[in-house]
C-alpha cells in the first residue's frame, strides 16, 4: 500500500534551517517505520541521514518524532497509526540537528555524567556475590530497561524551558543507584540532586513516562527520590 | 588528524569494553565504535551468562567444561575451553561488585536457570547454569561496563569507522578511521590495537544481527594477513521470529517453553530424548527444518511454533519480560494465549580472527602471535565454541578474554615501543574514498548486498551440499567483481551512510567468500557445518580447525590447525 512520509531534512553544508521532503513508499502494514525509511534511504534517496542499528527497541539509536510523538522507529508499526497511511518524521526535539534526522546527543550523556552513573561503595567485597533480596532488585529493576534513547529528556516540557535541568533519563539513574543497596554513596548521591535543577525540577507532569519506549514508569520512579528526600527532612 | 595512544580498542560491546576497564587503569587507551558506545549489539544478547556457581543446584566447572566441548563438537581447544568454565565464577562475581544488577534467589544470591547443552553431571540432565537479569542480560552488563569506562575517564570516540590496519614490518602500529560525522580521515598511533568489532550476521538474509554486525573488524584483519579460522561455523539459532529474524531467547525454553509442529506434537522428544527442547542450538534448527521438510512445518509453511502459554502470566512477565514484547510487537502474538511463530535465523560466528587464549592474533599453525593486535569476543576465534556455540558462553567469552586482552596488552606495552608510522599512512583509503566520490559507477550497493544475503541463505545456511556451495562462491566471486563498479551516490561529508554502507559490503563479500570457501574444503557435517554429502563426522581427517589467509590478486589459502584436546576424547555427540 502507498504511503506518503513527509520527512524534516537539513544538510548543514548547504541548509540555513530544516525544511521538508516528501516520498511515497510501497509499504506493508506490518512494515516497521524504519523499515519505511531504509527503503526511501536505499530505493530513492541515499543521502538521507539517520541513526538505526539493531532495529528491535534495545539498542536506543532511533527515536524521533513520527507523526507529532516521540517513538522508536523501529518499535512503530505501518499498522500502529491511524493516520491515513500519511507519516511526518522529524528529529528529537531539544537536541541541536546535525543532519536530516540525527541529532548531537551530546548534552544528553553531559546529564547523565552527571549523576555519577556507576556503583560507588565503600566496601570490600565479598569473595562470592553481594547478596541483594530480590525485592530491592525488582525494587529499581524498572530502571534497567532504560536503553538511552533520550526519548524522555527529550519530550519533558521541563527540559525544554530549563536546559540545565538534569532531566527524566540521568534522574532515572540517579533512582537505580540510590535504591541499588550495594551502592554506599546513597547520602551524597540525594543531597546531589536535591535542587531545583536535580529531582524538584520534574513537576510530575508524565510526559516523559508517557513516551518512553521501554514503558518505565518514570515519574513513578522520580518520586520515589522525592518521597525519600521529604521522609530525611 | 592524528592521535596517539598507547593502545586502541576497536568496538565498544562486552569484549571492547572490558579490555578498557582492565588497560584503563594504568595507560592510555581509546575505544572506537562505529555507533554510539550503548548501542553495540552485546546489549541485544538475552538470556544469560554461563557459570557453574551452583546456586540454584549442585554444579561445578567441568561439567560446564564437558557441556561446551560436547557442544562444539569436540572442535573447541580444550585448553580455552578449561579457562572459560574455570575463570566463569569470578567473571560473574567480579561484573556482580562491579554493579551488574542480577536477579535474585529468594536467599539473594545470583538467580541461575537452566540453558540448552547445559547439563549435570557430564549429560545427565539440564542444569541452571545462566546467571542473567531479565531477557536483558546484555543490556545490563553493557550498560555497567561503559559507565564504569566514564568513571575511569576512558576516551571514547563514537560513530567513528575504522578503515585499515597500520603496521610496520609486520607489526600493527595503529589504525585509520573515518569519522562520521564530518567525514575526516584519523590516524590513530599506538602500540597495540584490539579488535572487538562483533560479528558479521548481515552476510545472511535472516539474522538476529544488528545492521552494524557487518564483520568490519574481521575484514579489515584479515586483509592486514591474520588468518580467520573456522568461518564455516556459523550458527542459526532456532527461535528467530517468524520472517523477520528477532530473537526469542533460549531462555523462553529454559523456563519451560516447548517447540511444537502442525500436528502440535512436542517433536524434539524424538530427536534429543533426554533433554529435549534443551538441546544446542544447531540440533534444534536442523530439527526445526526436518520437520518442516516432512510438511509438519505450521500450515505446511516454513516455520514451527514455540509454545510458553502453560508457563503462565507471572513467569512470562517477569522472566522473558523483553522477548514478551517482541513478541506482541513484532508478531502480532501475546505468548500467554498463544504460540510464537520461530523460525531459525543467523545468530553467531563462531569462527573468527585466530587468536590464542591470551587474545593475540596468531599468524600459522604454530600459534605465532602477530604483534601488536589482538582480538577479543565475537570477531575472535579462539577457539571456544569450536564447531558449536552453547547459549550463555558469548557473553562470558567477551568478559573472560576481554580481560585477558587487557592483561596481555598491558604487558606488551611495558616492553614494547612505539613504531613509526609509515610516511601518510592514510593514503591508501583517502584515495579510495576520493575515488568513491568521484565515481560513475553503475553497480547498487543495495541490490549486490540483497543477492549476496539470498546466496548465502540459499546455499550456506544450516544445510550445505557441494553444488550448492559451488553455485554460491561463483555467486559470491560474481559479486565481488560488480562490486569494483559500485556508484557512491551520497557524495555529502556529514553522516554519509551510503559510503558506509558501501564499505560495509566490502567487508561482508570478504566474509562471505572465506565463509563458502571454508564450507567447501569440511566435507564432514560437524555442529553447524551440516553437509547433505558428507552427513556424518569425520575425525580422522577433520579433526582440525579450518584456516583462511589473505593472498593478494589471489584466492585466499586455506591450511589447518591442530585441535588442542585435554580431558576428553571425542565421542559420539547424543543429547
Amino acid at each position: 500500500m502507498q504511503c506518503t512520509f513527509i520527512i524534516s531534512r537539513f544538510d548543514p553544508a548547504v541548509d540555513k534551517e530544516s525544511h521538508y521532503q516528501e516520498y511515497t513508499v510501497d509499504a506493508e502494514p506490518t512494515d516497521k517505520i524504519l523499515d519505511c525509511l531504509n527503503k526511501i534511504r536505499w530505493e530513492q534517496d541515499p543521502t538521507l541521514a539517520y541513526r538505526y542499528s539493531c532495529a528491535h527497541g534495545i539498542c536506543g539509536s532511533d527515536a524521533l518524532v513520527i507523526n507529532s510523538r516521540v517513538e522508536l522507529a523501529c518499535q512503530k508499526l505501518v499498522r500502529d497509526f491511524k493516520t491515513g497511511n500519511n507519516f511526518v518524521i522529524e528529529p528529537l526535539p531539544f537536541f541541536n540537528v546535525t543532519k536530516d534526522l540525527v541529532v548531537d546527543l551530546k548534552p544528553f550523556f553531559d546529564k547523565h555524567r552527571q549523576v555519577r552513573p556507576y556503583l560507588i561503595s565503600d566496601q570490600k567485597p565479598p569473595e562470592e556475590e553481594w547478596l541483594q533480596d530480590s525485592e530491592t532488585q525488582q525494587f529499581y529493576e524498572p530502571a534497567l530497561r532504560c536503553i538511552l534513547c533520550a526519548s524522555c529528556t527529550s519530550s519533558c516540557p521541563i527540559t525544554r524551558a530549563n536546559p540545565s535541568y538534569l532531566g527524566p533519563a540521568a534522574l532515572l539513574r540517579a533512582f537505580r543507584y540510590i535504591f541499588d543497596s550495594r551502592d554506599t554513596d546513597t547520602d551524597e548521591r540525594l543531597e546531589e540532586i536535591d535542587t531545583d535543577d536535580g529531582i524538584w525540577g520534574c513537576k510530575t507532569m508524565w510526559w516523559c513516562t508517557d513516551v518512553c519506549p521501554k514503558e518505565i514508569p518514570v515519574t513513578k520512579c522520580l518520586a520515589q527520590i522525592k518521597r525519600i528526600l521529604k521522609q530525611k527532612e | 588528524m592524528k592521535h596517539q595512544f598507547d593502545a586502541v580498542i576497536v568496538g565498544s560491546g562486552l569484549a571492547g569494553l572490558r579490555a578498557a576497564v582492565e588497560i584503563g587503569e594504568n595507560a592510555d587507551v581509546a575505544v572506537l565504535s562505529k555507533v554510539f558506545a550503548t548501542r553495540s549489539h552485546s546489549g541485544a544478547a538475552q538470556g544469560g551468562i554461563g557459570a557453574a556457581l551452583g546456586n540454584e543446584e549442585e554444579d561445578n566447572w567441568e561439567w560446564h567444561m564437558f557441556d561446551t566441548v560436547k557442544g562444539s563438537d569436540y572442535l573447541g581447544d580444550q585448553d580455552a575451553i578449561e579457562i572459560l568454565a574455570k575463570d566463569a565464577p569470578r567473571a560473574i562475581y567480579e561484573l556482580e561488585h562491579l554493579g551488574v544488577p542480577f536477579n535474585r534467589t529468594p536467599e539473594g544470591k545470583i538467580a541461575q536457570r537452566a540453558f540448552g547443552g547445559h547439563t549435570r553431571n557430564f549429560g545427565e540432565a539440564p542444569v541452571k547454569r545462566a546467571c542473567y537479569a531479565a531477557t536483558r542480560t546484555g543490556r545490563v552488563i553493557l550498560d555497567t561496563l561503559w559507565e564504569r569506562c566514564l568513571q575511569r575517564g576512558i576516551e571514547f570516540y563514537d560513530e567513528f569507522q575504522m578503515l585499515s590496519l597500520i603496521t610496520n614490518n609486520g607489526q600493527c602500529c595503529g589504525l585509520v578511521a573515518y569519522e562520521l560525522e564530518t567525514g575526516k580521515l584519523h590516524t590513530f598511533h599506538c602500540k597495540a590495537v584490539l579488535i572487538a568489532t562483533g560479528g558479521a550476521g548481515k552476510i545472511y538474509k535472516t539474522t538476529s544481527n544488528a545492521f552494524a554486525s557487518t564483520g568490519d573488524g574481521l575484514a579489515i584483519a584479515f586483509r592486514a594477513g591474520a588468518p580467520l579460522e573456522d568461518m564455516e561455523f556459523v550458527q542459526f539459532h532456532p527461535t528467530g521470529i517468524y520472517r523477520l529474524g528477532i530473537l526469542i531467547s533460549e531462555a523462553a525454553r529454559g523456563e519451560g517453553g516447548i517447540l511444537r509442529n502442525n500436528n502440535g506434537e512436542r517433536f524434539m522428544e524424538h530427536y534429543a530424548p533426554v533433554i529435549k527442547d534443551l538441546a544446542p542450538r544447531d540440533m534444534i534448527s536442523r530439527c526445526i527444518l526436518e520437520e518442516i521438510r516432512a510438511g509438519r512445518g505450521i500450515n505446511g509453511k516454513d516455520y514451527v511454533h514455540l509454545d510458553l502459554t502453560h508457563l503462565g502470566e507471572d513467569v512470562i512477565e517477569s522472566k522473558l519480560a523483553e522477548i514478551t514484547s517482541f513478541a506482541r510487537t513484532y508478531a502480532g502474538a501475546d505468548p500467554i494465549k498463544e504460540p510464537i511463530p520461530v523460525q531459525p535465523t543467523c545468530h553467531y560466528m563462531m569462527g573468527g580472527i585466530a587468536a590464542d587464549a591470551d587474545s593475540r592474533v596468531i599468524m600459522d599453525s604454530e600459534g605465532s602471535p602477530y604483534k601488536g593486535l589482538y582480538a577479543a569476543g565475537e570477531c575472535a576465534c579462539v577457539s571456544v565454541h569450536g564447531a558449536n556455540r552453547l547459549g550463555c558462553n558469548a557473553l562470558l567469552d567477551t568478559l573472560v578474554f576481554g580481560r585477558r586482552a587487557g592483561i596481555e596488552i598491558k604487558k606488551f606495552m611495558q616492553s614494547a615501543n612505539l613504531l613509526k608510522l609509515p610516511a601518510r599512512a592514510e593514503k591508501q583509503d583517502s584515495e579510495r574514498i576520493s575515488r568513491l566520490m568521484r565515481s560513475l559507477g553503475t553497480e547498487n550497493c543495495r541490490h549486490i548486498q540483497s543477492e549476496m544475503q539470498e546466496t548465502m541463505m540459499t546455499y550456506v545456511s544450516v544445510f550445505r551440499h557441494e553444488k550448492g556451495l559451488h553455485q554460491a562462491l561463483d555467486k559470491i566471486r560474481e559479486l565481488k567483481s560488480r562490486y569494483q563498479h559500485i556508484a557512491l551516490q551520497d557524495k555529502g561529508n556529514c553522516f554519509n551512510r551510503d559510503l558506509l554502507d558501501i564499505i560495509e559490503l566490502g567487508h561482508l563479500l570478504d566474509l562471505a567468500e572465506v565463509i563458502t570457501m571454508s564450507a567447501l574444503n569440511r566435507k564432514e557435517s560437524r555442529g553447524a557445518h551440516s553437509r547433505e554429502d558428507f552427513s556424518e563426522r569425520d575425525d580422522n581427517n577433520y579433526l582440525s580447525h579450518t584456516m583462511v589467509r589473505y593472498d593478494p590478486g589471489k584466492e585466499p589459502r586455506i591450511f589447518s590447525k591442530p585441535v588442542s584436546i585435554t580431558k576428553f576424547q571425542p565421542k559420539e555427540r547424543k543429547y
